[in-house]
């Protein structure tokens, strides 16, 4: 690909120019900082190269919140385009690649890796294992997302963003309709993001199956690890989908194959087929784990044990499977025949039965319960009335027939982000407000926490709720205007507005960040809530020590910490440590991932002997690990019993 | 990273926690590898008549090669077994040899694929050429990156025998690398049938 410097490096449009002088400030003020408080060498050992389950997880969640902040940028800058008839703020061009890059970061790069990173602290904490089964698989993961993320963010800047929407649909992102290296990017973004997705998958699955503590039976489980380890079976399953699809669609960009191309026999319905196949399995790896977080949010704060808990795990498995038999009710109009229509709407319908079950399971945990309204559990409650709005709207999209009334229209826009905010994103603020002391060490402030999720949860209905009406009214989405005589301006402005203050919360939230690690006082005792019901509370708080349990605890219930609380029982024994086995650092993981993403970046633009250095440099990295004799190490009791004081005393 | 207890009654490549840890990993990952391949050949399948009115699979394929090539990979399956079974008797030169026999098997294997490709190629059958060829180079093409893939990664892991023995680690790569050799085997058999002997008849 023979480019012009100008076509390189995005120039001429000042929102852009705006974006590349604060990234470089940005990155500026970043180095400048590191280099003057000398903390290079903390972050590299104690972070990058990291395998703490935990760490990584806060790793996850910090990226996850930057790019919740990018998408929410792009969010804004739509919603503003949007707000009256006739808005000249982003040409048509301009908006097709702000609605497809915040879809697919929000989903991609926003919701799925904020809830790894929850699983990734809480989850071998719950279990009583001491780190994951794979950790330095686990810390490769991270950094493949990572660097996917950011080979995906920097299209903005080099070379142009993808503008063929989340959804890529083909023949519109052939070279002939996208050309130039946006969809690239997107190709090649997602595909080493999801390779750490699927390492993720197969990590998770054996270390809940394998690294759970003593009496910990598959029943005994806490509701928020069985949801991560039905999501982490669907990724297996889901995400070979996605890898073959993308690696399809690369291959008719780059190579010229006909998969779906309209000419030498392609057919671009069967990439509609396989993204879905991926793309409806994928909603319900952001709603899972949710469902868990609630869970336990709702637990701790009515202080009840989980009404029908098997019930709950049998309706999340029913909710997996049926999750593979949807695809197609995202194409209904797009001519798949009555009959099949018919059967994808029946199995559509079907979901809301499990789905029905667990929210009578949650108001049922409530009824009678000594309910404290902590700010996790204001969200958990207003979770249950939104979600079961988007999820009403979703069994009428269902119906095959009526979705030819409202498909592509606003109501299908408001349905989605009904279900993925209330559902996703309040969970991801919820699990971070709950477990945040565990992490930590501090709560965030409970006042200035309650200003945000009014706010928010306020500005979210404000926003979305009009945009039933707008759909209904037949406003098509992925529109950059319409004219006045359409009557869409009212409602429009009114959505708009919710959306300014759906961004005014999140900042008051990130401000709370600020605020309570300067003021708020430090937590001493692990349980900080002190209604805690698992296992993770019962070690102590802020970054529990790297080994997790000094001692690994016996399980005898479910709600295991509630139990030995309710028994009197001392939870870790002080005396009898042995020294415990945990697994070296290793800078492996940064390094194989940088060069995947030199490889993927080389390909976005044809620059193939770039391409072939990245990947073999890949493959270098990955025989050196093979050859390499890292048995980890083993902590004396010394310095155990020294952690272990150190973290008592404060 | 779990505790390396000892199990002396298990097998040794199952003696290690790692071990254990890493061989239901990787099981795991065939589960991922099995979505994997079934996407393809979904895609094969739906693809196979979509040949653009350019050369027809019947016209090219032949059955010897395919024979050949097929006999050549279900032996090294045989001889991988034997490896694993002289590994359980903890005969590291019989483990070593069987190993060598089956990556020369598999550069067999390899090496007439990519004769077969060349062939097809210089038949004017080519990635490009229609939906249906995309599709066959990709899904043999996959299959034949794995294949060279593990004779690569085979050969590393007689290497490591070499220097360290057998140990519980070593045999663990062992055992795992057996599996993945075994799972290309079965999904040359539908490759075999789905591809080669449907595309005759056609
Ligand atoms: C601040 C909150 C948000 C606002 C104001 C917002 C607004 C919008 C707007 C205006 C569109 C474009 C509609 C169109 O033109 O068709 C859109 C599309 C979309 N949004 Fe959001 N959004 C928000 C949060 C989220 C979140 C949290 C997610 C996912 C977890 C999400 C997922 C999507 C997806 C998948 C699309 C479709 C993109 C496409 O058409 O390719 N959004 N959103
Ligand atoms: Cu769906």
């Amino acid at each position: 690909m023979n480019l012009r410097w100008d076509e390189f490096i995005i120039t001429g449009d000042p929102l852009i120019l705006g974006a590349q002088i604060s990234i470089v400030l940005a990155s500026i003020a970043i180095v400048g900082g590191l280099t003057y408080f000398k903390k290079w060498r903390w972050l590299w050992t104690e972070w990058i190269t990291s395998v703490d389950h935990k760490r990584l997880g806060i790793m996850y969640i910090l990226a996850a919140l930057l790019m919740l902040f990018r998408g929410g940028v792009d969010a804004l800058l739509m919603r503003t385009q949007l707000a009256a008839p006739n808005m000249e703020l982003l040409n048509s061009q301009h908006y097709n690649e702000i609605f497809t890059t915040h879809g697919t970061i929000m989903i991609i790069f926003m919701a799925m890796p904020f809830l790894i990173g929850l699983i990734n602290v809480v989850v071998p904490l719950q279990i009583g294992a001491r780190d994951v089964a794979f950790p330095f698989l686990n810390n490769l993961s991270f950094w493949t997302f990572f660097v996917g993320a950011m080979l995906f963010n920097i299209s903005f800047v080099i070379g142009g963003s993808p503008s063929a929407g989340w959804t890529s649909y083909m023949p519109l992102a052939t070279n002939e309709l996208s050309p130039g290296p946006g969809q690239n990017y997107y190709l090649l973004g997602l595909q080493i993001a999801g390779i750490g997705t699927l390492m993720t998958g197969i990590n998770f699955i054996v270390t809940i199956f394998k690294m759970r503590t003593k009496g910990m039976t598959l029943f005994r489980m806490p509701m928020f690890t069985w949801t991560s380890l039905i999501t982490m079976v669907i990724i297996v399953f889901a995400f070979p989908v996605l890898t073959v699809s993308l690696a399809l669609m690369t291959f008719d960009r780059l190579f010229g194959t006909a998969f779906f191309t309209l000419h030498d026999g392609g057919m671009p319905m069967l990439w509609a087929n396989l993204f879905w196949i991926w793309g409806h399995p994928e909603v319900y790896i952001v709603i899972l784990p949710a469902f868990g977080i609630f869970s336990e949010i709702i637990t701790t704060f009515a202080r009840k044990t989980l009404f029908g808990y098997k019930a709950m795990i049998a309706s999340v498995v029913l909710i997996s499977v049926l999750s593979f038999l949807v695809w197609v009710h995202h194409f209904f109009t797009m001519g798949s025949g009555a009959l099949v229509n018919s059967f994808f709407s029946i199995t559509t319908m079907a979901i809301a039965i499990p789905t029905g079950v667990k929210i009578f399971n949650w108001l049922f945990t409530l009824y009678k319960g000594r309910i404290r309204f902590t700010v996790p559990m204001l969200w958990a409650l207003a979770f249950i009335p939104n979600f079961v709005v988007g999820g009403v709207t979703g069994v009428m999209l269902a119906m095959a027939a009526a979705d030819y009334q409202y498909h592509n229209t606003y109501f299908l826009v408001s349905h989605f982000h009904y279900v993925l905010i209330a559902g996703t994103v309040f969970a991801c603020f919820a699990g971070l407000v709950f477990w945040y002391p565990k992490m930590f060490g501090h709560k965030l402030n409970e006042r200035i926490g309650r200003w945000s999720f009014w706010i928010f949860v306020i500005g979210f209905n404000v926003c979305f709720f009009p945009q039933y009406f707008l759909g209904l009214d037949g406003m098509p989405r992925r529109v950059n205007t319409y004219l006045p005589e359409e009557g869409w301006f009212s409602l429009n402005a009114l959505s708009t507005v919710g959306a300014f203050m759906m961004g005014i919360g999140f900042m008051i939230f990130a401000y709370n960040i600020y605020y309570s690690f300067r003021h708020s006082k430090r937590e001493t005792s692990g349980d900080c809530w002190g209604t805690g019901r698992t296992l993770e509370w019962a070690t102590s708080s802020a970054v529990p020590p790297f080994y997790n349990f000094a001692v690994l605890p016996e399980v005898k219930s479910i709600d295991a910490y509630w139990k030995t609380k309710e028994d009197g029982i001392e939870t870790q024994q002080k005396k009898d440590y042995k020294k415990i086995h945990m697994p070296n650092n290793s800078a492996l993981g940064f390094l194989m991932s940088v060069c995947l993403g030199i490889a993927g970046f080389g390909l976005v633009f044809h620059w193939y002997w770039i391409g072939l250095v990245g990947g073999i440099l890949t493959l270098l990295c990955m025989t050196y690990r093979s050859f390499q004799e890292d048995d980890g190490y083993y902590v004396p009791v010394e310095k155990i019993q020294e952690t272990e004081q150190k973290a008592s005393a404060k | 990273m779990a505790h390396e207890v000892m199990n002396e009654n298990e097998p040794l490549e199952y003696q290690s926690e790692t071990g254990r840890l890493n061989i239901l990993g990787f099981w795991i990952f065939l589960g991922a590898e099995i979505a994997l391949f079934s996407t393809l050949f979904a895609t094969y399948f739906v693809l196979i008549n979509r040949t653009a009115g350019e050369i027809m699979p019947g016209e090219l394929f032949e059955l010897k090669l395919v024979l050949i090539m097929t006999f050549l990979l279900l032996t090294s399956s045989f001889t991988c077994g034997l490896a694993v079974h002289e590994l359980r008797n903890r005969n590291t030169k019989a483990t070593i040899a069987w190993l060598i026999v089956t990556v020369l098997l598999g550069m067999g294997f390899v090496g007439f694929e990519i004769y077969e490709f060349a062939h097809y190629a210089h038949e004017g059958a080519t990635l490009s050429t229609s939906a249906f060829w995309s599709s066959f180079f990709v899904l043999l093409g996959t299959h034949g990156l794995h294949v060279s893939i593990g004779i690569c990664w085979i050969i590393m892991i007689m290497i490591q025998i070499k220097r360290r023995g057998l140990t519980p680690k070593t045999s663990s790569k062992v055992f795992i690398s057996s599996l993945y050799w075994h799972f290309l085997d079965v999904v040359w058999i539908f490759i075999f049938t789905g591809v080669y002997l449907l595309g005759m008849v056609k």
